[in-house]
């Protein structure tokens, strides 16, 4: 769990998780140099290869939700540092540093708003707060979405972004799993849609989870989607693992998702499945 | 007499126990009189064992759980269960060893068993695949909780085990989605679910038979969200760091009790369970007994929220001004 890996050189949350400054930049995957302003136009998917960058999610939760009709949930909630966690630098040291550095107090938002005039429940995870990592307070708003979404009886929907459970809080972290596991049993005792949607990367307990619990599975083209982290597979078996290995492409064919479709038609393909199963 | 694995901190006991046993074997064949002897170094024996075993670093104790002699699943199955039978397969792809499950009773308790099974000496090891489930595990685990739900029959768990397989044939046949189905059937199962942490409590593969109504730890057991050397090899960029950080994630039964986490620290034999697997098979039971007729009568409409509740409650956080 946790298997969350840090970019070689280390960068800021700031920097990983948005389209980098200046005019123009280089798409990751295929190497096309696209203007800037182009690329967010397009929701920061390169028009050449359909590469998805790495959104945050205020972008996920503009893409999704009808302007202007988000209330957020709970975005008082901080984490505290229940076990007095110092690696080479406090735990608290750390939240503090990633609360300035992305805006929110953690690694999740969770509110109510509209989608092509729709009332949903919405959780979208954000990877630049601490890899996406879920501790205490990211099990405690899913589970309040989910309760929520319950009692209003709307359709939840969770984008995931996660490098798994949150190391530095321990078995709280773990625990989140449970906590979230059965939030979204009761949940689903009433028939409701609960939607999950995968982006880059899904790893460890998330996936372990709430992730894999979706009534239906969506994915991001290209999101690294799996249990145990490609390095720590690669260290195990002892040998390089095949392409594509652990890319939603490769779960759509082994079974485990949906569908996968594309950042830009992501809303209407929600809306009509909500509309399918709902109306 | 054999010669026994000894983890560093337990060789001046060994040592002494050693010498116990020669004496008992001069005493034996000769006239020399040394009862009084072997008694005063049994009781010297005794405190050594107290004084180790009771200021074990975090580390120390990981070690303990995973103590190549220490009692597995099967040593507790064959020790405190009658009539059990042992049920295999996934019924999709596989019948994985890693995870035992079956049916049985515990003094006449009838109950349904799943546990992870580790492996002693090499070729057992490898067949047990070192108790880390595949996915067909996890989901043969799932389909006898599914059985003792349908016949009311309450569930044990023996939790053992480094962590879910981090395998390429794991990955491929949803390692993920198993644990994730077995968390939201256990949430709730209509039956009483009793985990006892035995060993090695192993982050998701360890929770992936472990939501309960009560659970248990052996005092030298650890759960943990990530193995101290994979937080290690994360956070300090080297696995040897492993000891600092055991003691930086709390990962010991009486850590865990002390944060809320787990319900109850189970003592184990002097020395740990290894030195005296009748004594701590006796515990496991003497414990399971107590929960499963604790929780026998419990209705539904408070057993199953009652072991949601105590999930939801767990976490902590404070409120800031946005």
């Amino acid at each position: 769990m946790a298997w969350f890996q840090k970019a070689k050189k280390s960068l800021s949350p700031k920097e990983r998780s948005q389209v980098p400054d200046g005019l123009w930049i280089k798409c990751e995957n295929c190497g096309e140099i696209i203007f800037r302003r182009e690329l967010q136009k397009n929701h920061s998917v390169c028009q050449k290869c359909r590469f998805h960058f790495r959104i945050g999610s205020r972008e996920y939760i503009e893409l999704l939700i009808d302007e202007g009709s988000f209330r957020e949930f709970n975005a008082d909630l901080k984490s505290v540092d229940p076990l007095k966690f110092k690696d080479t630098k406090r735990y608290t040291e750390r939240i503090q540093k990633a609360v300035k550095a992305t805006g929110i107090n953690d690694a999740i938002r969770t509110g109510v708003g509209l989608m092509n005039g729709r009332k949903i429940i919405l959780g979208v995870m954000d990877f630049a707060f601490f890899g996406g990592s879920v501790g205490s307070v990211v099990g405690e708003k899913i589970t309040q979405a989910a309760k929520r979404a319950k009692e209003g009886e709307y359709p939840f929907i969770l984008v995931c972004a996660s490098g798994g459970m949150r190391m530095q809080e321990g078995m709280f972290s773990l625990m989140q799993m449970a906590k979230t596991s059965c939030a979204l049993a009761d949940y689903s005792e009433k028939n409701l849609p609960f939607i999950t949607l995968l982006t880059h990367p899904t790893t460890g307990g998330t996936t372990a989870s709430f992730a894999m619990l979706g009534d239906i599975i969506v994915a991001e083209p290209g999101a690294l989607i799996g249990f145990a982290g490609p390095r720590v597979i690669k260290q195990t078996i002892g040998q390089d693992l095949p392409p594509g290995f652990q890319r939603a492409e490769f779960l759509l064919q082994r079974g485990f998702i949906d569908f996968i479709e594309d950042r830009s038609k992501m809303k209407e393909t929600l809306s009509k499945v909500l509309s399918n199963l709902c109306d | 007499m054999n010669e026994r694995f000894a983890l560093d901190f337990e060789k001046p006991i060994i040592e002494l126990e050693k010498k116990i046993e020669e004496m008992k074997i001069i005493s034996g064949s000769s006239e020399i009189e040394l009862e009084d002897d072997i008694a005063r170094l049994e009781k010297k024996a005794d405190k050594l064992k107290k004084d180790i075993y009771s200021s074990l670093t975090r580390w120390q104790r990981a070690q303990v759980a995973r103590h190549p002699d220490r009692p597995y699943s099967l040593d507790y199955i064959n020790r405190i269960m009658t009539d059990f039978v042992e049920l295999h397969g996934d019924r999709a792809f596989a019948d994985d060893p890693a995870i035992i499950a079956g049916l049985g009773k515990i003094e006449d308790r009838p109950v349904v068993l799943v546990a992870h099974q580790k492996g002693r000496g090499t070729k057992d090891k490898l067949y047990r695949n070192f108790g880390m489930p595949n996915p067909e595990g996890y989901r043969k685990a799932n389909r006898l909780m599914q059985l003792a739900a349908r016949f009311g029959r309450p569930i044990v768990s023996l939790i053992d085990t480094p962590g879910a397989y981090p395998g390429l044939g794991a990955e491929e046949r949803g390692q993920a989605e198993a644990i994730a189905v077995n968390l939201m059937t256990m949430a709730k199962l209509p039956v009483p679910f009793i985990a006892f942490v035995i060993g090695e409590g192993g982050s998701g593969g360890a929770l992936a038979i472990g939501i309960a109504d009560r659970i248990f730890m052996f005092e030298n057991s650890i759960y943990s969200v990530i193995s101290p050397e994979g937080c290690a090899s994360i956070l300090y960029r080297d696995a040897a760091q492993a000891p600092k950080a055991a003691e930086a994630m709390k990962i010991t039964a009486g850590d865990l009790h002390k944060l809320g986490l787990v319900d109850e620290v189970i003592e184990e034999p002097l020395g740990g369970a290894h030195r005296d697997p009748d004594a701590a098979a006796e515990a496991v039971k003497m414990t399971l007994i107590a929960a499963l007729d604790e929780l026998k009568n419990k209705p539904l409409d408070s057993l199953i929220p009652e072991r949601q509740e105590k999930y939801f409650r767990i976490g902590q956080w404070e409120q800031v001004k946005t």
